[in-house]
């Protein structure tokens, strides 16, 4: 302890009692009062909080198999890992006190850097020009997509079989949604996870074939690129509500290329953590939703990235090692594959804004009118008042057709305007924003009617041929009330459910 | 100062096919392979050597696990190397012999002997396995990591006490060097891409260990006379030990007998 106590003198300020109390107060929640990631619920997260005492570390500038820089260490902890539990730091710690926590973090593990400080690689600029092109041909020649899949939508061959090194399952990363890479998604961030690997799991440092000659570092900056072109320009953020555009004629089909030139909207989900069991681990991270209408029928496309099409027996052993690794959450999960599923729910009566259902499913005060997809395929309609407790009504209207091709799900719903069934069964009138959320799981990750995940509430808005200004003001007033919604779903993870449904449910605070 | 480890590579060769049209574990070999460095006057390799020598046969009884059979539909390149399915070689075992088990000297060698490293071992990848699966380095030594296949491979090693590493092949011909700074009894490596891929090596301070061929023998050469403790290690069935004591010039045996694992 005394080395320890040591390093501390080089820190400024700050001591070693303060890099120690700093990690007691902040860290050791999650990662363990030893540094063994062992803290409370770290075995309900995926992935589990670093254990420190091994030293090995993802976002590195140095050699694979070498420990990180302190200022490696100093920028992963300012900035978090995003697509996992560990939050940034730089809004909350000083520079000084990431410092000294950075330091405290080396003790857990004295015997890996008591030799000299590791060395930073040399990165160098990214090379001018237009290179995806050829970055696609390399990231081919490499074989990313044993693991990444062709479209980059973690779907490879080899991803059922992925583990960490405490024999966890690990994803590969999702390369068209470059906002959830843990070391940042920068051209030159890629580029050094390509030189450095990811230690600790599957994802190997690609330095070789450059030193082997087998492409030129140039070709490795240029799949950094291409790969950072998989992603949309901007990470998308979520609008409150989705248009529905007019349309002379609505494609019935998830591939028919008149979706290319409609608009689509980004809903986020999370992991369902308040009704039992709780799910902090969900597969599906967000939707693109699609809407038109032509004044008759409302289609809907939802699109999601999901790397099995389930059930699908290549994935058992993912799911085994689901089971194994998630054992502490709620109960055991499926032993068998179940279907991917989607559940779009509607408020039963949209009109009354003041009374929008429950979010998980409405309640039994409450209930919400629904589509449940299953990847069979095939849709149910119903009401649904709470989570999983689904009663088809009969004479469903709604129709669907989906497509599975490269980690992707495409769905098209398609239902008329106009209802008969006028109590359980919303009108999509036109000129009305209708309430709407979603719900998704992956079958062959455990997922189930409960365990998912979950979006707030949004709205569709099925345009009217008249002026934008009709257009402009409900719009408004909607993106307000859902934008406190969104805020509230949060308020209500942390809480846990709020108890009676219609009067305090989280949707209807103000 | 030549290694003799070109005999546990062509061990291996015969046993898994090497990526030939060999179907599996009907070529004969006898012998085993070696760390042990033949010394001419211990010269470079540092510490002490001799002339005795512990050898030995591991034997099996019960019955065997049927080794599982390994889908590489997936990777045409490697299926193509192969008349019959291929399988996993975890158990290496004919008419009543072990392959495959590590024997080594875990002490008995003098307290701050230094071997320096040797020459190179080389584990191929080939046929989407490895070759040899079961091997020892001396800690610094170089071992040079081969493709031998035309697809991405990547070669992790998963240690406890040495650091790992992680880096990929994408194509045949390529070759990596790594090298481990601690003994550790054994390390594995993995490919990720191929989930089924295992290779253990076993990192010593020393160039005594040897592994079992498919005969069962090893032999542990170029010992100085003294007491040893020996290991014996299998990557199902865990580790056995004894101990030998030799003089100069003899050979002493040391049997190891495994048993099947308990239905
Ligand atoms: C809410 C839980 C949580 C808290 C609180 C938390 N972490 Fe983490 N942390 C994680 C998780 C989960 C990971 C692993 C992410 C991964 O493997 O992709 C992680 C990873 C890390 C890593 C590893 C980075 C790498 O490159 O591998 C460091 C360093 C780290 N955390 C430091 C801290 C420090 C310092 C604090 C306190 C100031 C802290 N964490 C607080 C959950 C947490
Ligand atoms: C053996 C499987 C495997 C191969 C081959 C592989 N990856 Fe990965 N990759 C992974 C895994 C697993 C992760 C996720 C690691 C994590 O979540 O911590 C990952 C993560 C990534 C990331 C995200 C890094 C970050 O900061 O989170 C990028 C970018 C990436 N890989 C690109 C590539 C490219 C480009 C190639 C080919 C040159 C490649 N990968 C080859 C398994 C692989």
């Amino acid at each position: 302890m005394a080395a320890a106590l040591l390093s501390f003198a080089t820190t400024g300020k700050l001591s070693a009692q303060d890099g120690k109390t700093i990690y007691n107060k902040w860290c050791s929640g999650c990662h363990g009062e030893t540094g063994a990631g062992d803290g409370v619920g770290a075995k309900t997260m995926l992935p589990h909080p670093r254990d420190f005492t091994k030293a090995v570390y993802k976002i590195r500038t140095t050699a694979s198999g070498e420990i990180p820089t302190d200022d490696d260490l100093r920028r992963i902890v300012e900035v978090g890992m995003p697509g996992t539990a560990m939050p940034e730091w730089k809004s909350r710690l000083s520079a000084a006190e990431i410092g000294a926590v950075v330091q405290y973090l080396k003790t857990f593990s004295p015997n890996s850097f008591k030799g000299a400080a590791a060395k930073a690689i040399a990165i160098g600029k990214a090379p001018g020009g237009d290179g995806v092109a050829d970055g696609k041909a390399v990231f081919q020649k490499l074989e990313c997509y044993k693991c990444h899949g062709l479209a980059g939508r973690a779907d490879g061959k080899s991803a059922p079989t992925l583990k960490d090194d405490y024999g966890n399952p690990i994803r590969p990363a999702d390369l068209t949604e470059n906002w959830k890479f843990r070391g940042g998604n920068s051209v030159s961030d890629i580029y050094t996870r390509l030189r450095t690997g990811l230690d600790g799991t599957p994802m190997p440092s690609f330095q070789d074939a450059v030193e082997n000659k087998l492409i030129t570092d140039e070709q490795l900056w240029r799949v950094a690129q291409y790969v950072h072109s998989l992603s949309p320009e901007k990470t998308p953020e979520s609008r409150e509500v989705v248009r529905a555009a007019l349309a002379q004629k609505l494609p019935a089909t998830p591939d028919d290329a008149a979706w290319a030139t409609v608009e689509r909207f980004w809903i986020p989900v999370v992991g369902q953590i308040i009704a039992k069991p709780r799910w902090f681990a969900p597969a599906v991270d967000g939707l693109w939703v699609q809407a038109l209408h032509d004044g008759r029928s409302l289609a809907l496309r939802v699109s999601w990235d999901d790397p099995s099409k389930s059930p699908d027996p290549i994935w058992d052993e993912w799911l085994g090692r689901m089971s194994k690794t998630l054992t502490d959450v709620d109960g055991p999960l499926a032993t068998q594959q179940g279907p991917d599923r989607l559940v779009v729910q509607w408020a039963q009566n949209p009109s009354d804004e003041s009374k929008r259902p429950y979010f998980l499913g409405g309640d039994t005060k409450s209930p919400v009118y629904a589509w449940r997809w299953s990847s069979e395929p095939k849709v149910e309609e119903g009401s649904e008042a709470g989570l999983g407790h689904f009663t088809a009504l009969p004479n469903g209207s709604v129709t669907q057709s989906a497509r599975y091709a490269d980690g992707q799900w495409q769905v098209v719903f398609t239902r008329p305007l106009a209802s008969s069934d006028t109590t359980k069964v919303p009108r999509f009138g036109e000129g009305r924003a209708i309430p709407i959320a979603f719900y998704a799981a992956d079958g062959s990750s455990g997922e189930d009617e409960v365990r998912g995940a979950v979006s707030t509430w949004y709205a569709v808005y099925l345009d009217v041929p008249t002026p934008t200004r009709v257009f402009v003001a409900p719009i408004a007033m909607i993106a307000l009330s859902a934008g406190l919604g969104m805020l509230l779903v949060t308020r209500a993870q942390k809480n846990g459910r709020a108890n009676g449904a219609t009067d305090s449910s989280p949707m209807e605070e103000r | 100062m030549r290694r003799v480890m070109l005999g546990a590579v062509a061990l291996a060769a015969g046993i898994w096919g090497c990526g030939g049209k060999s179907s599996g574990s009907d070529a004969g070999n006898t012998g085993g392979s070696t760390g042990a460095v033949p010394q001419s006057g211990g010269g470079g390799a540092g510490g002490p050597t001799g002339n005795a020598t512990v050898s030995g046969v591991i034997h099996f009884t019960g019955t065997a696990p049927t080794n599982p059979k390994i889908d590489m539909s997936q990777e045409s390149a490697c299926a193509g190397k192969y008349t019959s399915p291929p399988t996993d070689p975890q158990y290496v075992v004919k008419d009543g012999k072990l392959g495959n088990v590590f024997v080594y000297v875990d002490s008995g060698v003098p307290n701050g002997a230094k071997y320096s490293a040797a020459a190179a071992d080389t584990i191929d990848q080939n046929g989407c396995l490895y070759h040899p699966r079961i091997f020892g380095a001396v800690v610094g030594e170089d071992i040079v990591i081969k493709n031998s296949d035309n697809v991405l491979h990547n070669i992790k090693a998963v240690p406890k006490v040495n650091r790992g590493f992680n880096i990929s092949q994408p194509s045949a011909g390529m070759t990596s060097k790594r090298t481990f700074a601690s003994p550790e009894v054994m390390v594995p490596l993995e490919c990720n891409v191929h989930g089924w891929m295992h290779a253990y090596v076993g990192v010593l301070p020393h160039p005594f260990f040897a592994t079992s061929g498919e005969d069962g023998s090893f032999s542990i050469k170029n010992l100085p006379a003294g007491t040893y403790t020996i290991k014996a290690w299998h990557e199902k069935l865990g580790t056995q030990q004894t101990t030998v004591t030799v003089g100069a010039g003899e050979t002493k045996t040391a049997d190891f007998t495994f048993s099947g694992p308990k239905a």
